[in-house]
């Protein structure tokens, strides 16, 4: 049996591991304490080893300086979006380099935020050794919907520095989804509410034939259950009339406090809590209605959000089949409640908030070592995914096969004169010709016109851990860019895969000659124009005798290109070149003539 | 056209192997295509990976080519030879069908 996949919820407060456990995930606890949760938090010791997790946090109030709680905030940044919040908090390197994290004043210590987030990786990494008693170098690791490259390549650099192998990053609500089975229908919309200790954030996904699209994201970096425990203790400053300054101890005293108020009020209607403040213990009382009174807003910055998420994804409250809970802080009531009232619907909430990221991770896993369930996985690109060219030929930029995420990009320019702009055509296939791939989006990118062959158009392809693909172009002289995404597997089955892979090969001899043709008359028939123009712009540079024998070898190939012999079409094109050697390389004289005579010596010697 | 096939000289089987490492899947070689494109219409590619359904693999001492079936038809009774000297470093492929190449080597009619 190959080595075990784990699926690991690397969050921004608490991190988790899970496995598959035969056909169900199941959370992976400290073998010593049975916690779950693994806090996000590293603290370097004195003599210099790290410390992670529980006993990291407890440090960190004591130590703040040589402790980092929420590195993922910092994953794939560079020094360029620290801001005057972050530096209040954390000390970072100065110099060239990338962003790092130094962890004690007196030391030349510092660590970059995927070489902490190893430390975290490596503690579940043990823990899950330690408890299935086998090695575990390979993982699926959760990410923020949200995530860019640089952050995804962070997330995959830590994986790797913790001696893991990462064979996929799954997106946070992707995973809830899983967690929760939803793959398995055949299309939903899915709202994914995650609230977590110090952040939010919604998605909007689409499953379809057991592949998950992220339709939209949203949320509030600064927004958490953390808040809620504050506006606790605002609420309990004014009802004992401390005032809100507070001494940090104190503060620290009265957020336990609030934390557990909140919890006895997910069961019941009021909790009185003890604070033992400096002059004798006092006791504070909260029932549910102020509870929610002083949380009122924080529940309605959610639901901004939501709506922004909708909107963002074209979609109503009406098109959501299903809404899940994820993260500790909607397990009270009132954020539960509200959610309801805004999605107009139960939202799933039967499996732990705080689990269902890390073990839909462990579902992914299942279906990566195979074990689980039958769906498309799209590990690799199924099909070649490229453009049509001149001569209405298939040109592929990411290969058949080619794992995902991908990217690939070239350049293109123009065939024709004075063209206005250039169509890109994004097709799919293992045939030669346009005509016979999948059509899978059209669009068109406005140049300035130029000479065939002069302008400049990068294209990009992009196909990421989903397998969406954007296609952009860009003209290099304007700048101008025009993008699109396309799902290409969207309406694919194994079935016409496999036919269309057949075709490709039953055809591939008929194929190939029908493209060396057409390319064979697009490069003549270029040859063919520029000759031609440069006959006309430069007569007095060719003799009587080089004009005549271009004239009838251009006649010549002409002749040939209403033939269907490629390799007649390519002699001649040889045959034109070389009679037309003298003139290109007389023009090519000139022009290079005309260049230095606008410089001065000074500039040739230097 | 009795079948060829693909052969690899001794070089070719010499940087293969340190190319694909000891105790790398069974399946896994040097993969060589044939697409469409380049100065002469068709060109060369090279990569390292495993095999796949419907592709046809060639070893020699643990060396191992692989060919999907679509290209095959455009390398059957190719030589496949390895050169490291002052003059080029790199795969060079004796192929029969070709008919007419172009300077780069990457490119070829058929």
């Amino acid at each position: 049996m190959p080595p075990r996949i784990v699926g690991i919820d690397l969050g921004t407060t608490n991190s988790l591991v899970a496995f598959m456990n035969g056909e169900k995930p199941e959370i992976i606890t400290d073998p010593g304490s049975g916690a779950p949760l693994l806090p996000s938090a590293i603290s370097r010791l004195e003599e210099g080893s790290f410390i992670v997790g529980d006993v990291a946090r407890q440090r960190a109030r004591l130590h703040p300086k040589s402790s980092v709680l929420s590195v993922k905030r910092f994953m794939g940044l560079g020094k360029e979006h620290i801001d005057a919040d972050d530096r209040a908090q954390y000390r970072f390197a100065e110099g060239e380099g990338p962003l790092r994290i130094v962890l004690d004043d007196d030391s030349e210590t510092a660590l970059t935020p995927p070489e902490i987030s190893s430390l975290i990786l490596r503690e579940l990494r043990r823990r899950a050794e330690q408890v299935l008693g086998e090695e575990v170098p390979r993982a699926v690791i959760t990410v923020p919907a949200y995530f860019n490259d640089s952050q995804r390549q962070a997330t995959r650099d830590a994986g790797r520095l913790a001696g893991l192998e990462v064979l996929r990053l799954v997106n946070e609500p992707t995973a809830a989804a899983l967690a929760y089975g939803l793959d398995k229908q055949e299309e939903a919309v899915v709202a994914v509410f995650d609230l977590g200790g110090g952040t939010f954030d919604v998605s909007i996904l689409q499953l379809r034939e057991g592949l998950s699209e992220v339709l939209s994201t949203g949320g509030d970096t600064r927004l958490g259950g953390d808040d809620f425990d504050r506006a606790i203790v605002a609420h309990f400053q004014r009802q004992l009339r401390l005032g809100d300054a507070a001494s940090a101890a104190t503060f620290a005293l009265m957020l336990a406090a609030a934390e557990e108020a909140k919890r006895t009020l997910s069961a019941q209607d009021d909790a009185r809590v003890e604070l033992p403040l400096e002059g004798g213990t006092k006791i504070a009382s909260i029932s549910r209605a102020q509870f929610e009174e002083a949380t009122i807003g924080l529940v309605e910055r959610t639901l901004d959000r939501c709506k922004q998420a909708l909107s963002d994804a074209d979609r109503s409250v009406s098109d959501i089949d299903h809404v899940i809970l994820v993260g500790g802080a909607t397990r009270t009531p009132i954020v539960r409640a509200a959610v309801e009232r805004f999605f107009r619907r139960t939202p799933l909430a039967g499996i732990d908030p705080d689990n269902v990221v890390a073990l839909g991770a462990a579902v992914q896993a299942g279906i990566l070592s195979g074990g689980t369930r039958d769906m498309l996985l799209l590990d690799v690109v199924p099909l070649s995914l490229g453009i049509e060219t001149m001569g209405e030929v298939f040109t592929r930029l990411i290969d058949r096969n080619t794992t995902i995420p991908a990217a690939a990009r070239e350049q293109f320019t123009t065939a024709v004169d004075n063209q206005t702009h250039v169509d890109v055509h994004v097709l799919q296939g293992e045939r030669e010709l346009a005509k016979d791939c999948r059509s899978l989006a059209r669009f068109r990118i406005p140049i300035p016109p130029q000479i065939a062959g002069l302008p400049r158009v990068e294209l990009t392809f992009l196909i990421d851990a989903n397998g969406i693909l954007s296609v952009s172009a860009r003209d290099e002289r304007t700048n101008t860019e025009h993008s699109i995404e396309v799902k290409p597997s969207y309406g694919l089955t194994d079935g016409t895969i496999e036919d269309m892979l057949e075709e490709s090969f039953d055809l591939a001899e008929e194929d190939f000659t029908a493209r060396l043709l057409i390319e064979a008359r697009v490069e003549a028939e270029t040859l063919l124009h520029t000759t031609e123009r440069a006959l006309e712009g430069h007569p007095d540079r060719v003799t009587d005798e080089e004009r005549t024998k271009l004239v009838e070898t251009a006649d010549v190939l002409r002749a040939a290109c209403a033939g269907d012999d490629h390799n007649a079409i390519r002699d001649q094109i040889d045959v034109v070149n070389e009679a037309g050697r003298p003139l290109a390389e007389r023009i090519m004289d000139d022009s290079i003539r005309a260049a230095l005579a606008t410089r001065s010596v000074d500039e040739l010697t230097d | 056209m009795a079948a060829r096939g693909i052969t690899l000289s001794d070089t070719a089987v010499a940087r293969i192997r340190s190319l694909v490492p000891d105790g790398a899947p069974e399946e896994r070689g040097l993969r060589v295509k044939v697409v469409g494109g380049g100065c002469s219409g068709l060109s060369y590619k090279m990569d390292l990976d495993e095999k796949r359904q419907g592709d046809r693999v060639f070893e020699r001492d643990g060396a191992r080519i692989i060919i999907d079936r679509k290209s095959y038809l455009y390398l059957n009774g190719t030589e496949l030879d390895y050169a490291d000297d002052l003059m080029q470093s790199g795969f060079n492929l004796q192929n029969p069908n070709v008919k007419r190449s172009c300077g780069c080597g990457a490119s070829f009619g058929v």
